[in-house]
């Protein structure tokens, strides 16, 4: 069984030696010139990973990282330390660089703080991948091998992996707030390459979650495998993809990525906080079609970006970003949070106790429409079809957005034809969404496969959408259409 | 004095827990180190945001045990922990499988003497919050006064490096060095007066202060470039002529040194693969790694596996010149090692350049705009589409519009696209403008020809 946010409390106390006596008095030294508030973040993490490729064992790698990251705020301003050796004398010193932000001298009161318990059950697992047998595991990369390799006989390399984590936070506050929890991550990963007369073409594909070996009831390494090796062998038959402004039909699920680049970021109060976002000031306008709902929710079942505390040892929940086409509510932080005199709504997270919070999404998805998937591209007479994706990146200022296209399809008289190529697509995020004007009933949530990048700090997040229709997003093929352009 | 009692922590600390692997029976063991201090201060709109200052120090280790090999890292560093770190190293040993290429660099490649490659400077170990503090606040304030519409700021940094690295490995190998780095960003948003709003940020990034960009001209950068894509709109689709900045040069050049890494070749998943002392690129193209380069931040001594650092040319005059390897990669395709190993705490040393640089031209860069009647002056690179395998590339961009020989408006939200050899090879006019960033350093490049998608 996994640890209830008890049993992470003992964990420190008995295997670490930071129990309550020894967290408050690294608080009163982090508020030892006079900051008005200070956190500490206790991060205890045991990772693995096992790689698989010319059909062995290639390396096995495990890791420990453990530490305390000390915050002291001071109005908006923060000062940050951290160490990884937890000894009262390290801590103590790390504390007193973080107090540095104030410089005041006055005596802090005592810190009187409180373990609280609270219902943590968003990912509580039977059995954590991290103490499964390794030989399970190595059956589990081989059996991905041979599907992909059995797919198609032109598959010529599989490489596929597993890494997995179980981390142990403890988050004790200046207001004597102490709370913990127990965070597994499992994934998968299959890339598999197509070699057909000389042409090579490559995909990878895989899934996870929090949660421990349970992932593989509902998902087998084979189906993780085949999708991997069908999408590589697919790219053989890709042509160039069409360069100019076309409608874009995003399949379910992954295409979550486009909300995430769109609009996501962009909510995030820090930036609104700061005024540099093109989302700042706009609370209760319309920033997207009608058709539009958005919500952030850190409670899905087992879901990769799922947390029942952020990192600032707040409840996280659902929150509503985008209603009806509506701007609702940017996501929080604590400081953005005193800053807009609202709730902390749960999204202060990081990458580790080495790095300070910031807000950030959890899982983040637009809600189901009305309409008929596939009659979505029957509207379509000439377009593109987007169903996996390899990443993307927003100008959080301009609005600027872009993502990535691995599995694509050109939609000619509404219906999906020809594969194309990879290809880059661009939009500006108010002006896209502004241009849904169709959203299925088949909301999906993406696998566990995504990680967020923001300001150098890495965070594992969930994507999800049902199939929408965009009337116009511009495609960065090379094929130019007639009419399209003019040549050099 | 800073330096030498910095750099004696980590050795020690490899060559303990490679004791313990030994005694624990590994044929063969490799241990890394690394201790650095960090410190960072942030302001924004000429106020104090973050401070921050730490010490961080982690240990991996490799055992090979009949060929197979298992990596650990901690950073815990206590007996206790290390030696729970043997014992995990040798059971994960156990189930990896035996892999005849798996082993430490020949020690006949490794380095004997180190090299003075300046890598440390003295002056910032001393360096105190004042000074980190005194730079932002000139970088940001030299931006916010550049023009009455830069509107707002992202904040400015400045950030100091200390590390030590150490490697010691079984077959006696045992190399240490200590290194410094110190950078600035910052970020200025202009503003016209309908509310648009268009940012960007410049940095300067170095292993010593005196060669860092001067704070207020890093700031002045950061202004104009905001500043110029005031109004930038979407351009038309079209195929044009391209010219790259140094800026945006210098990441191609990242993009031809990942495809060129012997993991790449290995995996097939490379579009230089079977291309080598092929012509891939305009014979005025010149690519050269070389992590030897005095004072430069992709410098050092030796590689992750102890091999002594070189210069490999990856392209010279257009012609592909091969691939960088480890020894792993090395052994498996019958090459031999370029010194390329990059090996951190957690895992296996992987493939990796040291600096890169595009060789400088002849042709000034005014003039490689000054030819061109109609097309893109790339200044941003969105997204990741590249595909290593294929080479197709297809990314997000922005810049300004060439007309006539002249810079005119800006444009955005446009892609630009191509295949990676047919771009390599449609360099026609290479700068004289040759700058660094970080480790990479590029002149302006023209492309004769690439698809920009826009309305």
């Amino acid at each position: 069984m996994s640890d209830t946010p008890a049993d992470v409390i003992g964990f420190y106390a008995s295997q670490l030696g930071v129990d309550e006596a020894a967290a408050e008095s690294v608080l009163a030294s982090a508020l030892g010139r006079g900051g008005s508030f200070a956190e500490l973040y206790f991060e205890h993490k045991r990772s693995g990973s096992l790689s698989f490729e010319d059909q062995q064992v290639k390396s096995t790698q495990a890791s420990l990282s453990q530490g305390v990251g000390i915050r002291v705020v001071e109005g908006d301003a923060i000062g940050y330390a951290y160490t990884e050796d937890l000894s009262p004398d390290a801590m103590r010193r790390a504390a007193e660089t973080a107090a540095q932000i104030a410089h005041g001298s006055r005596d802090a009161e005592p810190v009187d703080v409180t373990a609280e318990s609270y219902s943590a059950d968003r990912y509580a697992i039977a059995s954590p991948s991290t103490s499964t047998p390794l030989a399970e595991k190595v059956e589990l990369l081989r059996r991905a091998d041979q599907a992909a390799r059995a797919w198609h006989s032109s598959i010529a390399r599989v490489d596929a992996s597993m890494v997995d984590e179980e981390k142990r936070v403890l988050i004790v506050r200046s207001d004597g707030r102490m709370v913990a929890d127990y965070q597994p991550l499992l994934r998968f990963n299959v890339s598999c390459l197509s070699e057909l007369d000389g042409e090579r073409r490559n995909a990878r594909w895989g899934g996870g979650g929090r949660m421990g070996m349970a992932y593989f009831n509902d998902q087998s390494p084979e189906s993780l495998a085949e999708e991997a090796a069908r999408q590589a062998v697919l790219q053989q038959e890709a042509r160039e993809a069409p360069a100019g402004t076309f409608p874009v039909v995003l399949a379910a699920g992954d295409s979550g990525i486009l909300l995430h680049e769109a609009v996501g970021h962009g909510l995030e109060a820090d930036f609104n906080r700061k005024g540099t976002s093109n989302y700042s000031n706009r609370i209760g306008q319309p920033v997207a079609s009608e058709l539009v709902t958005v919500i952030d929710d850190a409670t899905l079942d087992r879901s990769r970006g799922s947390v029942n505390i952020d990192d600032e040892g707040e409840l996280a929940g659902r929150n509503l970003l985008i209603e009806n086409g509506q701007l609702a509510a940017y996501m929080q932080d604590r400081i953005s949070s005193d800053h807009f005199s609202v709730t902390p709504s749960g999204n202060g997270r990081r990458q580790s106790f080495r790095h300070a919070p910031m807000p950030r999404m959890t899982n983040t998805y637009m809600t189901a429409g009305d309409d008929d998937p596939e009659d979505l591209v029957r509207r379509v007479d000439y377009g593109i079809f987007c169903k996996a994706f390899s990443g993307g990146q927003v100008n959080i200022t301009n609005g600027d957005f872009v993502f990535s296209v691995t599995e694509g399809y050109l939609i000619e008289d509404g219906q999906i034809t020809a594969p194309i190529r990879d290809v880059n697509l661009i939009g500006n995020g108010p002006d896209v969404l502004s241009k849904v004007t169709g959203v299925g009933h088949d909301l999906e949530m993406s696998d566990g496969r995504w990680t967020c990048g923001k300001s150098g700090q890495s965070v594992p997040v969930g994507v999800g959408i049902p199939t929408v229709l965009v009337s116009g997003i511009t495609v960065g093929g090379t094929q130019m259409r007639s009419g399209a352009g003019m040549s050099a | 004095m800073a330096a030498p009692t910095f750099s004696t922590e980590p050795l020690e600390l490899a060559s303990r827990i490679l004791a313990m692997a030994e005694a624990a029976g590994a044929d063969q063991a490799d241990a890394v180190a690394v201790s650095s201090t960090n410190a960072s201060t942030t302001v924004r709109l000429q106020k104090l945001e973050k401070v921050s200052e730490s010490t961080a120090r982690s240990v991996g280790l490799r055992v090979i045990l009949g060929g197979r090999q298992a990596t650990v890292s901690t950073s815990d560093v206590s007996d206790a922990a290390l030696n729970e770190a043997v014992r995990t190293a040798m059971e994960l040993a156990q189930i990896s499988e035996h892999d005849p290429f798996a082993g430490l660099a020949d020690p006949g490649t490794q380095a004997r003497s180190e090299p003075q490659l300046a890598l440390f400077d003295e002056q910032i170990p001393e360096l105190d919050g004042d000074h980190r503090l005194q730079q932002a606040m000139v970088c940001e304030q030299s931006a916010l006064d550049a023009d009455a519409r830069i509107s707002n700021s992202g904040g400015a940094a400045f950030s100091t490096s200390v590390s030590s690295f150490a490697l010691v490995d079984t077959n006696g190998f045992s190399g240490t060095y200590a290194d410094t780095s110190a950078s600035m960003w910052v970020e200025v948003m202009a503003q016209e007066e309908d509310g648009q709003m268009r940012n960007a940020g410049w940095s300067t990034s170095e292993r010593s202060l005196h060669r860092l960009d001067d704070a207020a001209e890093v700031g002045r950068e950061a202004a104009a470039r905001a500043l110029r894509q005031l109004g930038a709109a979407k351009a038309s689709t079209c195929e044009v002529p391209v010219v790259w900045e140094p800026r945006m040069a210098a990441g191609l050049a990242g993009i031809v040194s990942g495809a060129a890494s012997g993991e790449a070749l290995y995996r097939r998943a490379t579009f230089l693969a079977e291309r080598e002392q092929e012509e891939i690129a305009s014979p005025l193209l010149t690519i050269v790694d070389d992590g030897t380069l005095s004072g430069r931040l992709g410098s050092r001594p030796f590689d992750g596996e102890g091999v002594v650092t070189r210069r490999n040319a990856l392209i010279e005059s257009g012609v592909f010149q091969g691939f960088l390897f480890d020894s792993y990669n090395a052994r498996r395709l019958e090459a031999a090692s370029t010194g390329s190993a990059w090996r951190s705490v957690g895992g296996l040393p992987q493939i990796g350049s040291g600096n890169l640089s595009i060789e400088a031209g002849e042709t000034a860069p005014e003039r490689i705009i000054g030819d061109v009647e109609d097309g893109l002056y790339l200044t941003t690179l969105m997204g990741f589409g590249v595909n290593y395998t294929t080479g197709d590339f297809s990314r997000g961009a922005a810049g300004i519009w060439i007309r006539n020989g002249e810079l005119a408006e800006p444009v955005q939200e446009i892609n630009v696209s191509g295949n990676l050899l047919e771009m390599l090879e449609r360099i026609d006019a290479v700068g004289s403008d040759a700058q660094w960033f970080g480790s990479t350093s590029s002149p302006t490049l023209r492309m004769s020809r690439m698809t920009v998608s826009g309305a």
